[in-house]
């Protein structure tokens, strides 16, 4: 179903379904997560891929207009280097251990401590939360400082576009 | 009947937010999904009632300070672990009771999270959507 979706995607010249269409594969992206277990990231696709970031799309193309420009030339060069890239990550898929092996290096290291101890340590009951905002929270400053740097370039470009036309 | 059903669903949209946030530590959830819903609310209210609507419920200039003030909330939980005692963003020092702490750091940055994600995500939308037409006062 998500194959079929991204086809659509691409074969589809009229940007306002290419939208909708991207909310579509957010929620089955979704389903994937929640069917793999990871609610939270479920959580978080379907709230901010289907829900904001289509928002936000659909807004981009109520100020720029909804029919996708016809391409000048064949992209060939493009196609080959993205299905090169493509096959070179499959490749390296095959060195991956198996899928749920228990033997896995990262099943190891330190997940044991974080599934067995976190309860006693932290006192909350979703690891996801405890290792995010406590074990690794070093990285969550720097996610939150990545978040805020990207409202700020947001807000440094809109702004001087827009005082630029009033100068005009 | 758009606006009928909306005026009845922003409020539990905001409580889900709330919700989403402080039971991130027991179920699914926490400061990115909560600070995402609360901003879709909002986000919801000014697609309904009209952009002059949802800047009257939310002005630029506290969604401004919000992007920033998330943040800054988040540094300073470490910077008070540095003042009891402890490293930078060590929990355990917050409270007498070492677990207590932690979850009085959790708590605090989860907060921080959703405030700068909702700021920037509210402020991105403020700016698409105030795009293309004159803008009163800027």
């Amino acid at each position: 179903m998500m194959a079929v979706t991204v086809l659509a995607i691409v074969l589809q010249r009229n940007l306002f379904s290419v939208v909708v269409l991207g909310g579509v594969y957010s929620f089955l992206m979704a389903t994937v997560l929640v069917a793999l277990d990871a609610v939270d990231v479920a959580m978080t696709e379907a709230s901010v891929g289907a829900g904001i970031s289509t928002v936000l799309l659909l807004g981009a193309l109520y100020l720029c207009g909804g029919e996708e420009a016809k391409p000048l030339q064949r992209p060939w060069l493009p196609l080959v280097v993205s299905v090169l890239i493509v096959a070179a990550l499959v490749y390296g898929t095959f060195g991956l251990p198996a899928f749920s092996d228990p033997q896995a290096p990262i099943h190891v290291h330190v997940v044991p401590r974080y599934l067995h101890q976190a309860l006693e340590e932290t006192g909350v009951p979703n690891v996801v939360t405890a290792v995010l905002a406590s074990y690794r929270g070093y990285d969550t400053l720097g996610e939150t400082t990545v978040v805020f740097t990207a409202g700020i370039g947001v807000i440094a470009l809109l702004r001087r576009l827009r005082r630029r036309k009033a100068d005009a | 009947m758009l606006r009928v059903v909306g005026k009845l669903l922003i409020p539990f949209m905001l409580l889900f937010a709330l919700y989403v946030q402080f039971h991130g530590d027991f179920g699914p959830g926490g400061g990115f999904q909560a600070g995402v819903i609360a901003a879709a609310a909002i986000i919801f209210y000014g697609l309904i009632f009209g952009l002059p609507a949802a800047r009257r419920v939310a002005p630029d200039a506290v969604v401004e300070a919000m992007v920033a003030l998330g943040v800054l909330i988040y540094a300073g939980v470490g910077v008070a672990g540095i003042l009891l005692g402890g490293n930078y963003l060590d929990y355990f020092v917050l409270d007498r009771d070492p677990v207590a702490g932690q979850h009085r750091g959790i708590f605090w940055v989860e907060i921080g999270v959703a405030v700068t994600v909702s700021g920037v995500m509210l402020k991105v939308f403020y700016m698409f959507a105030g795009r293309g037409r004159a803008e009163p006062g800027e």
